[in-house]
Formats: structure tokens, C-alpha cells, sequence
């Protein structure tokens, strides 16, 4: 395990900046990475449903506290700028992002880390809520992928009608592509995805012989990890967290 | 989106935001995550008008039951003073 002690040097730099996402467009990032020649893992951070805000600053800051060069793409880019929740409600009236566009600015985050020079050229994604299933469809759809974890992702399993010129295709779906481990942790409360979808990946991803770990957590729903919403349940969220960080270190890390 | 649902109006009126009063253009409706409410899922109700920018807009986040008591009310209000119109129409006729 990457662990700090009280008598290491540690330093981190965290800033916004800009990649190559999808259609060419430059959209802008935070980038949060620890100081030194590494090398390091990376981790693609997909901001969730409530915008690229403040949440998910501190996430990608934790991620860079633990070792990791993490990247939060701004995937609400082309909706326009204004207060991170003035944007969410334009995205939202708007039907969401497409899964196209988010999964080429993932891509690019993607392709940005591992081309610095401090990379281990593993890279994981990471993703709550709609940036959970979002980071199942990029480990599905995506190539250069070496770990997922989708954080309560609602809407892997859709019906016909839940279909939509932007979200065309269930990502349940894709599972046979699936082409890297991937990490689950899920709320027993939750109604989308309920305890009932998550069996259903679960039967999919067992089919196809997939690598995963699921963790479905009793007296938790939705977004057990947000300690500024009701939902947050402390030691659900804290467990999750050791095993996101277990499991990221599992197979991204380069033992030396 | 997790639910994604959202329904959409165009609408004629005024509505104040950070900036003061503005011309009013679109109401969006959701059941989605709030950004603000205590509430897993809210019924999110946005008054904006595109052409002022992304700032342009009114927000409320209501429970499902606080909804519904919205909907009476205004039902009741519209109710009440249309039919206050009607009989200053039949009145003066």
C-alpha cells in the first residue's frame, strides 16, 4: 500500500488547465498531481450528475493525496460557463451530455496522463452516480483502461424506452468489451441503480468471465460518499473508500 | 443525469434573479438530484431565459409533496382570479 508518513516529504499541485476531448475541442480540466518524478498512477475523474463543482475538486485532490496524477475533465464543457450548478441545469434541461462526447474527453484525459513524463502508464477511472456508469462505459468502450471503478452508476441497466439519441445504447450491453477490472460499490437503498440492477451486471459480468468486485452496503442508498447530502453514511463511505484505494493500488501500481 | 427526466415550457413573464429582474423565456421542470435540497431526488423547477446566459435563471427545489402543493396553489390562484375577470366581464357587460 502507498502510504504517507509523518516524516515524508509531500507536496502537491492542483490546477485548472485544458485537453483534447471529443470533436478536437480543447475543454478545460483540473488537474491535481503529487510533486516528484513518480512514477505514478493516473486516474480519470468524471464529475458526477450535480456538475464539475467543488465535490469533486476535493475527490480528485484526494486521489492526488493518495499518489495519484488525477484528472477531472470538465464533460459539461460545451454547455457554457457560469456557477458549476447554473451549468448542471442547463445540461439537465438539455436531456444530459451525450455518451459520445463523454467518452472521448475521457480519452483525452486519458491519453494526457499517460503522456507525461512522471506516468507508470497505468491509468484507472472513477466516477459517482451518472460519472459512475460513465466510467463502466469508458472501461467497456475504451481502449489503454487498466481499472474502473463505478461508484453507485444509475442507468447501466436501461430499458428500451430509457433509450435516447444520447444515451443509445445500455452500457449492460457493452460488458462483453469490458477491458479492465472493474470495482462496484453500492447502497442496498438505492433506487436507480437498485439492488435488482446491480444483479443483473453482476449475472453479465460473470458470464463474460469478467475481473470485478462488487460491494453492496446494507442501511446505504444513493451517493453514501457525499458528506454534504443526507445520503452520506459514514462508515459505508469510509469502508468504500479503503477499497477503492485497495483496489486501485492492486492494479495500478507498479510494485517496485 | 440519473433519472433524466425533465419537462420543458415556453413562458411569458418575469422572473428575479441574482443580477434583479428578467425577461422570462423557458420553465424547465425535472425529478432529478437537487443541488441544494436535503432530498435524494427533487422536483426541480428552473425559470431561465438562454439569450441572458447560464446566471439567467430562478431555481426552486421541492419535495414531491411540496410540488403537488405548489400545483394546487397555483391552480386555486389561476381559478380564483380568472373567475374574478369573468364576473367584472359579465358586470360591466
Amino acid at each position: 500500500m502507498h502510504r504517507y508518513t509523518t516524516d515524508m516529504y509531500e507536496g502537491m499541485l492542483a490546477e485548472t488547465t485544458t485537453v483534447q476531448g471529443f470533436n478536437g475541442d480543447i475543454i478545460n480540466a483540473y488537474f491535481a498531481r503529487p510533486l516528484g518524478p513518480g512514477p505514478f498512477p493516473g486516474v480519470v475523474v468524471i464529475h458526477h450528475m450535480p456538475g464539475w463543482d467543488e465535490l469533486y475538486r476535493e475527490m480528485t485532490r484526494k486521489f492526488a493525496h493518495h499518489g495519484y496524477l488525477a484528472f477531472s475533465p470538465n464533460i459539461y464543457y460545451r454547455f457554457g460557463h457560469g456557477s458549476p450548478d447554473d451549468v448542471a441545469a442547463n445540461v439537465r434541461a438539455s436531456g444530459g451530455v451525450a455518451d459520445d462526447s463523454v467518452l472521448e474527453d475521457t480519452e483525452g484525459s486519458l491519453r494526457f496522463l499517460k503522456s507525461l513524463p512522471q506516468s507508470n502508464k497505468k491509468i484507472g477511472v472513477f466516477g459517482t452516480c451518472s460519472s459512475g456508469r460513465q466510467a463502466f462505459l469508458a472501461a467497456c468502450r475504451l481502449k489503454g483502461l487498466d481499472a474502473a471503478v463505478d461508484c453507485w452508476g444509475g442507468g447501466v441497466v436501461m430499458s428500451k424506452e430509457e433509450l435516447t439519441p444520447k444515451r443509445p445504447v445500455a452500457p449492460i450491453d457493452y460488458t462483453k468489451d469490458l477491458s479492465c477490472p472493474l470495482l462496484g460499490l453500492f447502497g442496498e437503498e438505492d433506487q436507480n441503480p437498485t439492488p435488482q440492477h446491480v444483479h443483473l451486471l453482476e449475472e453479465e459480468l460473470k458470464k463474460y468471465g469478467k475481473t470485478y468486485e462488487f460491494h453492496m452496503y446494507s442501511k446505504a442508498g444513493h451517493g453514501f460518499f457525499y458528506y454534504d447530502r443526507p445520503n452520506y453514511r459514514q462508515e459505508p463511505a469510509v469502508d468504500g473508500w479503503k477499497k477503492l484505494f485497495g483496489f486501485f493500488e492492486k492494479y495500478l501500481r507498479i510494485s517496485s | 443525469m440519473c433519472t433524466g427526466i425533465v419537462e420543458k415550457a415556453e413562458v411569458k413573464g418575469s422572473g428575479k434573479g441574482p443580477n434583479g429582474w428578467f425577461k422570462l423565456e423557458e420553465v424547465n421542470v425535472s425529478y432529478d438530484h437537487p443541488t441544494d435540497a436535503p432530498l435524494e431526488n427533487a422536483l426541480n423547477i428552473d425559470f431561465v431565459n438562454d439569450k441572458m446566459g447560464l446566471g439567467a435563471r430562478v431555481a426552486v427545489e421541492l419535495s414531491p409533496e411540496s410540488a403537488r402543493k405548489l400545483v394546487d396553489a397555483i391552480l386555486t390562484a389561476l381559478s380564483r382570479g380568472e373567475g374574478l375577470s369573468k364576473n367584472y366581464e359579465s358586470d360591466t357587460a
